[in-house]
């Protein structure tokens, strides 16, 4: 192996323990992550959200009949209040940093 | 530099076996600092392989020939533009672009969830490594691409002529790109299912992979056709060769996963069906680039060998039996939270489109492998061909289009029958319309299959073209913008029902240029000399004149020939002038020294140049086959070989000019294959149609988190008031 090859690989081994190891050589813990519950939460209350804004769109062109509307935006949003009465219960528990 | 490239990959092979234990470590201890070193082990990787591949590249560039690699698959003669993409026309080139890209795609991934699903992702970046260790293993036991010879040769085999096309410089990174994409959410899946956390989080976290994994692949796809197509000299796009096929299975479960994701999404339910799709996906990725690689199956694309068989088979046996294991043993938490509210839905309607999807899939997977299966069961290898899988695919792509514009017409969770009545009427209208209209005007008779592609094609733009017309309809109403500014605005705030519809649009496009095509096509294979004429469908062709070209590094396509003889044809229709087409065939050096001091300078694998006409109704295309065997071509061949020493091939490449004069002279018969296929050009339209409406339903939307913000305190208060109702 040529000098220059050697040079160069223990050049890019360096550059590469020092990415690797940063995190157990650091007296910082690692940010801590919403919890898993609270992530599953705000996923589905994306989800929600997002489907009340398709029904009505689903309404609004003429889809749905308006009787269909009220029932499933009636049934989405009570499950919207649900998800975000427990979401509000996980924060209370546990404060976002 | 080949030793450094060595290093590097033995450097990977390391960061790769750490990354694994640290992340599993990490996940299994509770200790985040390693499941965060795991993760930079991906960054880390990214580092190295891109070095990795730029060694080798460089090495391309440079004709550094004491690579092996180098000198098999380049040349100091191929064009600089073939040199750079050569590196991936190798075994060992394209195993590196694998892993390479793989670790492109895992960085940017896992940077984008480095503070979400900590437990999943950290299985993921395992699994993730896992494939990354699997391919750089490969190279640095099997196919090194810095194996070196010493002394070096002083001249490269060069590049496959056949792969001197310009979409071959896109097509492999394109198909490389889909494939590798297809390995993200299945990690994240697999990761979901060993931290035993299914829910909707890790789709959302890798939806967009699968989108884009969707999008590279049906890229790649796309380019493949047109490169058999345009170059290939047998005039069709789509052979169901097993290469093509292997990309095409991926594509297909991709497609019915990005449609049954969205159920989960919004209703909890699917979850077994849509993991098993993301392990199905991503299995079926490693499979394609198993075919293409171990030569297993015999394919005009295959350019591997038969070393990396036993690895990728016990990759694959791996692959199926964990995937089989995890669902099985998840089952209970993968149950389903909702069930269909109605079976006229669009949750039904895509449960459909899924079963149809996967049912393709299925067919396509039985007759790719079917040699393999038939040799196993009776000893004998069989096959089938173009009409088994025309069989059994058509009905099942009337139908797929068919939903696809029954689809967008129908509402979430339930719609009614007096909806549905009144949301079909627009597109039934239309593919009456133009089932009258073909009807009458004669266009598709004796081919009902075509015609019935047809009226399905115009269902679908009826449907969509409503959707668009009552979308911004609502929206001037809401907003009182006028209609352009609405249409966007439209299309901006909900990219991916719109973008969708856009590539329902494009799919429906491409499957009108498909039919047409390929039901109406003419085609005539037949010897001709100069002056003489036939008749293909309503067009003459006349050979006119014969062309030749002596064009050592410089012919007018550059790809590097030495010869290429070809014709003048003349295309006219009812007297008058269409076009007029220069097909030709290349002659390449063949660096076989037994052939001759003449005869190895155009030895080679010849390589058709197609030349057509196209337009948006036809295509009109021509190839040809010049016949150099005469008697008289052949002896000044045979003169050239016995008189020029073999280390002068500037002197060789004289003779290749008398060749040439004599052939202009008194031309023999040359074989021509011509076809005038109808509407081929929508093929490639709806194929960038279908590309265009997947950016949009890609695109992030920059307005999305204000609007997250409003819709949160409306649907509050909203939520709020009805609960209290």
């Amino acid at each position: 192996m040529s000098v220059l090859a050697v040079i160069s690989t223990l050049l890019l081994l360096a550059v590469v323990m020092a990415v690797v190891s940063r995190p157990l050589l650091s007296a910082r813990t690692p940010d801590e992550p919403r919890t898993p519950e609270r992530a599953e939460l705000e996923a589905e209350r994306e989800a929600k959200y997002r489907e009340i804004r398709d029904a009505e769109l689903d309404y609004r062109t003429g889809k749905l009949s308006h009787e269909d509307y009220e029932a499933v935006n009636g049934a989405l949003r009570a499950e919207a209040v649900v998800i975000l009465d427990q979401l509000q219960e996980d924060q209370a528990a546990s404060p976002p940093k | 530099m080949a030793q450094f490239g060595g290093a590097c990959l033995i450097l990977a092979l390391g960061v790769c076996a750490y990354g694994i234990g640290a992340s599993i470590y990490g996940v299994r201890t509770g200790r985040p600092e390693f499941s965060e070193s795991g993760r930079r082990s991906v960054y880390a990787l990214a580092g190295i392989l891109t070095v990795a591949f730029a060694v080798l590249e460089l090495a391309f560039l440079r004709n550094d020939f004491s690579f092996n690699t180098v000198a098999d698959t380049s040349s100091a003669t191929t064009p600089t533009f073939y040199k750079a993409a050569a590196v991936w026309s190798s075994q060992e080139g394209s195993l590196l672009l694998w892993a390479w890209l793989l670790s492109l795609w895992s960085t940017l991934v896992l940077f984008l969830t480095r503070k979400r699903m900590r437990d999943v992702s950290s299985y993921a970046t395992a699994i993730l490594l896992g494939f990354g260790g699997f391919f750089i293993a490969l190279m640095v036991f099997y196919a090194n691409p810095f194996a070196t010879t010493d002394p070096a040769p002083a001249e490269g085999v060069g590049l496959d002529p056949l792969l001197r096309h310009p979409s071959m410089m896109i097509h492999p990174p394109m198909l490389y790109s889909g494939y590798t994409l297809c390995i993200v959410p299945l990690a994240f899946g697999m990761g979901a299912l060993l931290a035993r956390k299914v829910d909707a989080e890790w789709i959302k976290a890798t939806r967009r992979f699968a989108m884009a994994a969707w999008l590279f692949l049906g890229i790649g796809i796309m380019l493949g056709a047109r490169w058999s197509y345009s170059e290939l000299g047998w005039g069709g796009y789509w052979g169901w060769d097993a290469v093509e096929n292997a990309s095409l299975m991926p594509w297909l479960c991709a497609t019915a996963f990005i449609h049954s994701l969205m159920i989960q999404e919004k209703r909890g339910m699917l979850k077994v069906w849509n993991v098993s799709l993301v392990l199905a996906t991503g299995t079926l990725a490693i499979m394609g680039t198993f075919l293409v690689r171990s030569g297993i199956l015999s394919s005009i694309h295959a350019f591997g060998g038969a070393t990396l068989g036993v690895p990728f088979v016990v990759l694959i046996g791996v692959l199926i039996l964990s995937s089989i294991y995890l669902v099985s043993s998840r089952r209970e938490m993968l149950r389903s939270e909702h069930r269909l509210d109605s079976l006229l839905s669009r949750e039904s309607i895509f449960l459909a489109n899924n079963l149809v999807l996967v049912g393709l899939c299925f067919v396509i997977f039985w007759g790719t492998y079917f040699p393999l299966i038939s040799e196993a069961l009776t000893g004998h290898e069989a096959s089938v061909g173009p009409p088994w899988f025309d069989r059994y695919t058509v009905p099942l792509a009337l139908i797929l289009v068919l939903l696809s514009g029954i689809g967008p017409v129908i509402a979430w969770r339930r719609a009614t029958f007096a909806n549905a009545r009144r949301n079909f009427v627009i597109p039934l209208s239309v593919a009456l319309s133009t089932l009258v209209v073909l009807l009458a005007a004669g266009v598709a008779d004796g081919k009902p299959l075509a015609l019935a592609m047809f009226c399905c094609a115009a269902f679908v733009m009826g449907s969509v073209g409503q959707e668009y017309w009552r979308g911004v309809r609502v929206r001037r109403a809401m907003a009182g913008e006028p209609a352009p500014l609405a249409l966007v605005a439209l299309v901006k705030r909900n990219r991916r029902r719109y973008g969708g519809y856009v590539v329902h649009i494009g799919i429906a496009v491409l499957f009108v240029g498909v039919a047409a095509s390929s039901s109406f096509q003419h085609a005539s294979e037949l010897s001709l000399s100069p002056g003489q004429s036939t008749k293909v469908g309503a067009y003459t062709v006349r050979y006119v004149r014969p062309t030749a070209a002596v064009t050592p590094k410089y012919d007018p396509v550059h790809t590097g020939s030495t010869l290429s003889l070809g014709a003048v044809l003349n295309v006219s229709k009812h007297g008058k002038h269409v076009a007029t087409l220069t097909p030709a065939e290349d002659f390449y050096d063949s660096g076989e020294p037994a052939q001759g001091s003449v005869g190895h300078l155009i030895g080679g694998q010849p390589v058709s140049q197609v030349s057509m006409d196209g337009g948006i109704t036809r295509d009109v295309w021509s190839a040809i086959a010049p016949n150099i065997d005469t008697p008289r071509l052949k002896r000044i061949v045979e003169i050239g070989n016995k008189t020029l020493p073999i280390v002068r091939p500037d002197e060789g490449m004289i003779a290749v000019a008398v060749l040439a004069r004599e052939y202009l002279k008194s031309p023999p018969p040359a074989e021509f294959h011509l076809i005038v296929s109808p509407l081929v050009m929508w093929i490639w339209v709806g194929g960038m149609i279908v590309a265009g409406g997947a950016l949009i339903a890609l695109w992030p939307a920059p307005s999305a988190v204000r609007a997250r913000v409003g819709v949160r305190a409306r649907s509050r208060r909203a939520a709020r008031g009805l609960a209290r109702a």
